[in-house]
């Protein structure tokens, strides 16, 4: 037995060609493959279908598929009249009225003509199988070596190999036109600098409560409670005195400041909270303040569990422990949570002690 | 009824004196924080006493017999205490089902509930009656009556949906617990998981009354409001929506597809194998 | 990319095709016309009449480009209304239950589209479906391709093109559904956000680039609306053309059969058989993507509310193709390094940009890797079963088991709920699955494969089981077994036989090592692992022999008993590629090369 060549390949004609031993030729030239073991019976003659031998099928058929492009044209009207008729609140069984029947009819409409046209197909064209020959996916070698010819007498008409200096110039001239390219998306945005280690946090920012920016006492807080906090500076403020002071950030500033800002408040039993060195007095009789932005990809999460103190990030599950400095107990995130000290302002309000002291999100290269 | 106190501080009469038509005379109890309860609690002795021997049948082989809690030698509770967990957590607990649980487990789950409203409310007394706790929730805390809807769904979608999910379909927590489904759940049960924190919900007493309400108006429109888009498919987000679309859309297509590219029936007689 | 004009691709009908009434044909002026100004005559005559071959599973691929049709349809009408911006404003419209809050524009027009324009939130809907359906059928198109084989020579180009496609689908729809600006677009973008900031040394910048500044900042929708709008669109309607254009040229593959062989293709013309086919599967695809959007609901913003960074919600995940990244997020250990100073996030780079790179790194490169092993350089037209190629079929199983268990992970925390089981116990075995499942499945797969042939072989030498049991004179029991159809016969025996490369001889003879000997023999190597275990195919002598043998019994043609059975189970069993051919060259009627 003759095996393949296998180191046939860049030879200049089909020559690997089909079936192994007959290269050389042209692929539509070569004869079938040899029938072996089973030879090959040939495309089997055409059977008719019902349709083709009983009039009365045909008809049927026929009026079948009219039946199917008219009823799509029926449905097509229904949507129109559901368009115009059928009011935006209307409801039917539970559902939008309006969606559903300008869905429903329309969906109809168009299935009712895809199957009448594929039973067109099915039942009443002809069906004889037809056979095409195939050729070989490359040109002839005549044509290809006409065709290299050309390009020869093409570049060597420029003097593309000949004039080096003219051609070294034009490749160098292009290669710097790639600069302006990339130069030109510099104002894609400003350089990050050190934001991302940045928040509004500070030593005496009131931590308010999210939604409503009333300021928090302590005693507010049940143990077991969790609150989900922001900083007051996003909120208008009220003064004693009736003055309102407007919250320092808006749009998009504040969407920006609120992807690092919030925090949450819980309170544990103190004998619970195994603080971490350094970190004895950063609660408030067992009020502790994390970073409600994971560590990981940055989802907030506010998943705590008040009997076994986890916090559960829904994104990836990354689960982390507030009685103990936010220690990461499970899934992907490889730091703890970040925490920040708290204390009570002379009114009696929950403020931030100082900023946080490492940057909050997700890592990045300059993080350290 | 009369508001006796401006923040967190409720009589504790409501849905006990309705359900029962006693007067539980002067027995006020601090809603929320045990350090600033007021300790007094003469109310109806005999509901007490019964709900002393319900507790004793029913709860105290998990809680101990004081309601002080069973501590395992493995430091994990058997059952915790429920000194100070007030009447709200006992209504909340045993009116869901979740109460008396099966089985230990890592979550009481909700099901059919075991007692009667009367053999509820002696319980709930005499619970509320070890330590000031919070209150069963007079109704109009949870009317939802000028309640606004968007403002509420400000605060859900802050507070709840980490955990309830956006629509309120439930969520997982971690090791094989979860947060359960809203759907269904009545206006007073919300309320009083609000402010005792089942299980692992954590405590959100400080959310305001007027908080609250507009927390259930929202919750209430979420259940009315009509399907907008057809089949919520759950309400579990692109994941069912993924199923949905590879079962039903591409299955679909592809028996669209095998009928497509099937010739028929012929006039001749069917082929051999 | 022009026609072929060496050799031109005759048709011939079979049987003669019904007679056609010689008629003056309508219309004939219009033809005219157009042909004095397009010539477009000489592509119509042989374009017109194109066969394709029938299978369901070549349509595949057409749900793809139906669906594209559909996107684009759909995707019109909701440009006419959903303005891209990120500007607060107050939401005024008809959904009571976010009115007054403020939002950004994109939302708010989405909200807009969903409850204030009639028929708006069906077009959502259906568009949404849509993009789901586009990249599932490219996916089952994909493996369809990979599984028979269809990407072999000479149609790798188009495999890579393919890709292409599928990769830029991909950032088509996660595009598309970042824009609405909902918490759970918001909560994608976040993440994605991450995963840019994971890159060493570039990444803070690439996230300040993509996003014009911090994240969120208010370029992210206009700069992804364009994206989604125009730059990825054209692309891909290039590549769609380039990917049809290819397909005509090197006419669709077959599987092998009576009168199907690797020179021809038999099927039925494109007018007006695949015309009425494929254009009602146009209708088709367009009405179930309407069905859907009229009965189940896809990506309801109005209940996520407008994104806020300090909110989440339960259950977020991104659309079903990008399920299996987020898998990979979840189910990546803890690892983060630092170096001199500098952070590595190894659980956020190694699967949110390293899956991408490895799934679309392998898949681009294995038709030239297959190629190199087998040393097949010849042009297929004809597909193979995937039992016929276990080694092939034994890693697309692994690939696909891979990506199965990202992708389920992807949804630990649903189905941690739904099957009441722990999260964490969920992704701990998850963890291990992704490693031994795709391990397990490619065994699997490739003994499942031999056994199939191993099947055929049986079919083809000792015919079907009739289910008629007999009684010898003896007492004993068999069953009578009858010869299958010849063309079946034929379908199954027809693939090639396949032979493992050897190292070449010569240089041995010379006492020379030629070079590249050692490249050589690892080929020859995973070549030998590459067809270990083939079943071959009955070779003529052993048919006659097997026929014999049930006349030689008495049971007539088409009988044969239990015993002779299972001797001919016996001699498929054998092992190893040089077994076989050593078994081959004893039969002396076989014709058969690789």
């Amino acid at each position: 037995m003759s095996h393949h060549d296998p180191h046939g390949e860049g030879l200049p004609d089909h020559s690997p060609a089909i079936d192994g031993g007959t290269s050389g030729q042209d692929l539509s030239l070569l004869p079938d493959r040899p029938a072996e073991p089973v030879s090959d019976p040939g495309i089997a003659p055409h059977e008719p279908r019902p349709t083709d031998i009983d009039p009365i099928m045909e008809r049927r058929a026929e009026r079948q598929i009219a039946m199917l492009f008219g009823g799509a044209a029926l449905l097509t009207l229904a949507f129109c009249v559901a368009y115009f008729l059928i009011d935006d609140s209307a409801t039917f069984a539970g559902y939008n009225a309006s969606n559903f029947a300008l869905g429903l009819t329309l969906g109809l409409a168009l299935l009712f003509i895809g199957i009448g046209a594929i039973q067109w197909a099915r039942k009443l064209m002809a069906d004889h199988e037809l056979v095409e020959y195939r050729h070989g996916a490359a040109s002839t070698a005549a044509d290809r070596a006409e065709s290299i010819a050309a390009f020869q007498a093409g570049a060597d008409e420029s003097g593309f190999g000949r004039r080096t200096l003219v051609r070294n110039s034009l490749l160098g001239s292009l290669a710097f036109l790639g600069l302006p390219a990339v130069v030109l998306l510099g104002d894609l945005g400003p350089l990050p600098g050190d934001v991302y280690a940045r928040t509004v946090w500070k030593r005496g920012v009131r931590i308010v409560k999210d939604v409503s920016g009333d300021p928090i006492r302590p005693d507010e807080l049940a143990v077991g409670g969790q609150i989900n906090a922001a900083p007051a500076s996003f909120f208008e403020s009220e003064g004693p005195d009736g003055t309102v002071t407007p919250a320092e950030y808006e749009g998009h500033e504040l969407q920006i400041e609120k992807t690092k800002a919030p925090v949450i408040l819980v309170r544990m039993t103190p004998d619970d909270i195994t603080p971490a060195p350094g970190r004895e007095d950063w609660d408030v009789d067992g009020i502790v303040c994390y970073s409600k932005i994971c560590t990981h990809v940055g989802c907030p999460i506010s998943l705590w569990e008040q009997q076994t103190h986890q916090l559960l990030c829904p994104c990836h599950q990354s689960t982390f422990d507030l009685a103990d400095s936010g220690r990461v107990l499970f899934g992907p995130a490889a730091r703890a949570m970040p925490q920040l000290q708290i204390a009570v302002d002379e009114e009696g309000y929950l403020i931030a002690a100082d900023g946080f002291t490492e940057p909050v999100g997700p890592s990045y290269w300059e993080r350290g | 009824m009369k508001k006796l106190s401006t923040h967190r501080r409720h009589p504790l009469a409501g849905l006990v004196v309705v359900l029962l038509g006693l007067v539980v005379a002067g027995s006020l109890y601090a809603a929320v924080r045990p350090a600033a309860a007021d300790g007094s609690s003469s109310s109806d002795t005999d509901l007490i006493a019964e709900g002393r021997e319900l507790f004793v049948v029913g709860c105290a082989s998990c809680h101990g017999l004081n309601a002080e809690g069973i501590e395992m030698q493995s430091g994990s509770n058997n059952g915790p205490s429920l000194i100070g967990v007030g009447a709200a957590a006992v209504d909340f607990q045993v009116e869901t089902g979740r109460m008396p649980m099966a089985r230990p487990d890592v979550q009481a789950p909700r099901k059919e509930g075991m007692y009667s409203d009367e053999e509820i409310a002696a319980l709930a007394a005499y619970v509320a009656s070890l330590a000031p706790g919070p209150a069963i929730p007079a109704p109009e805390e949870y009317s939802t009556e000028g309640a606004s809807v968007a403002r509420g769904g400000e605060f859900f979608r802050t507070n709840c949906t980490a955990c309830h999910n956006f629509a309120g379909a439930g969520g997982a927590l971690a090791e094989g617990r979860y947060a359960p489904p809203l759907k269904g759940v009545s206006p007073e049960h919300i309320v009083e998981a609000i402010v005792t924190g089942p299980q692992q919900m954590p405590v959100f007493s400080w959310l305001e009354p007027q908080d609250r309400k507009d927390i259930i108006a929202y919750l209430e429109r979420l259940e009315e409001q009509p399907a907008y888009g057809g089949s919520p498919l759950g309400s579990l987000g692109p994941v069912t929506e993924g199923l949905w679309g590879w079962l039903g859309g591409i299955g679909s297509l592809v028996l669209a597809s095998v009928w497509i590219g099937n010739n028929g029936v012929r006039a001749g007689k069917k082929k051999q194998q | 990319m022009s026609a072929p004009t060496t050799t031109s691709g005759s048709t011939s009908a079979v049987a003669p095709a019904a007679s056609v009434p010689k008629r003056p044909m309508k219309g004939a002026g219009a033809v005219t016309w157009l042909d004095e100004r397009l010539g477009l005559g000489g592509l119509a005559k042989k374009q017109l009449r194109k066969v394709f071959p029938d299978h369901w599973s070549f349509m595949l691929g057409e749900i793809a480009l139906w669906s594209f049709v559909i996107l684009l349809l759909t995707g019109v009408f909701l440009s006419l209304w959903f303005k891209p911006s990120m500007a607060e404003v107050e939401y005024m419209g008809s959904y009571a239950e976010l009115r007054g809050l403020h939002m950004s524009e994109a939302y708010a027009t989405s909200l807009d589209l969903s409850f204030d324009v009639r028929g708006g939130l069906l077009m959502r809907q259906m568009h949404h479906w849509a993009a789901n359906l586009f990249l599932a059928s490219m996916t089952i198109h994909m493996l369809r391709v990979f599984f028979t084989g269809a990407f072999r020579k000479p149609r790798e180009l188009n495999w890579i093109i393919g890709l292409a496609l599928l990769q830029l689908g991909i950032v088509e729809g996660f595009a598309g559904y970042s824009l609405p600006d909902d918490l759970l677009s918001g909560t994608g973008l976040r993440i994605a956000e991450g995963i840019m900031r994971s890159v060493p040394v570039v990444g803070s910048y690439i996230s300040f680039f993509a996003f014009g500044g911090e994240f969120p900042g208010d370029d992210i929708i206009p700069r992804l609306y364009v994206v989604h709008v125009l730059l990825l669109p054209g692309l891909l309607l290039g590549l769609i053309a380039a990917h049809m254009l290819l397909l005509v040229y090197h006419k669709h593959t077959q599987w092998p059969g009576p009168g199907r062989t690797n020179n021809n293709v038999v099927g039925f013309p494109l007018m007006p058989v695949y015309m009425a086919k494929a254009g009602g599967f146009f209708f088709i695809v367009f009405g179930v993507t309407a069905l859907m959007g009229a009965l189940l609901q896809i990506n309801p913003i109005w209940m996520y509310g407008p994104y806020n960074p300090s909110q989440v919600t339960a259950g977020s995940q991104p659309d079903w193709y990008m399920g299996w990244l987020d898998g990979g997020l979840r189910l990546m250990l803890p690892w983060e390094s630092e170096l001199f100073g500098y952070t590595i996030s190894w659980n956020v780079m190694i699967p949110g940009l390293g899956l991408m790179g490895l799934l679309f790194g392998v898949l681009g490169a294995y038709p030239f890797i297959e190629r190199w092993i087998t040393g097949d350089k010849r042009e297929h037209h004809l597909l193979e079963r995937p039992r016929n190629q276990p080694t092939r079929t034994g890693f697309g199983a692994a690939g696909v088991t891979a990506y199965g268990l990202l992708w389920i992970a992807g949804g630990n925390d649903v189905i941690a709920t739904q099957f009441s089981l722990s999260i964490n116990t969920v992704i701990v075995f998850m963890r291990f699955a992704v490693i031994i499942g795709p391990v397990l499945a490619f065994i699997i797969a490739r003994r499942w494969a031999l056994s199939l042939q191993r099947h055929d072989r049986e079919l083809v030498l000792h015919g079907y089981e009739t289910g008629v049991i007999v009684r010898s004179p003896e007492g004993s029991y068999s069953e009578i077994h009858a010869p299958i159809d010849p063309s079946r016969a034929y379908s199954l025996t027809t693939h090639e036989r396949r032979v493992p490369l050897e190292v070449s001889a010569s240089a041995d003879a010379n006492g020379v090592a030629a070079p590249g000997r050692g490249k050589e023999r690892i080929r020859a190597r995973l070549s030998r692992f590459w067809y270990a275990d083939e079943v071959p195919k009955p070779t003529t002598a052993e048919i006659e022999e097997a026929a014999h043998h049930a006349q030689h019994n008495g049971h007539g043609a088409d009988g044969l008993d239990g015993r002779e059975r299972h001797v001919g189970i016996e001699t498929g069993g054998f092992v190893g590629g040089d077994d076989w051919s050593s078994s081959e060259s004893d039969s002396s009627s076989s014709s058969a090369k690789r």
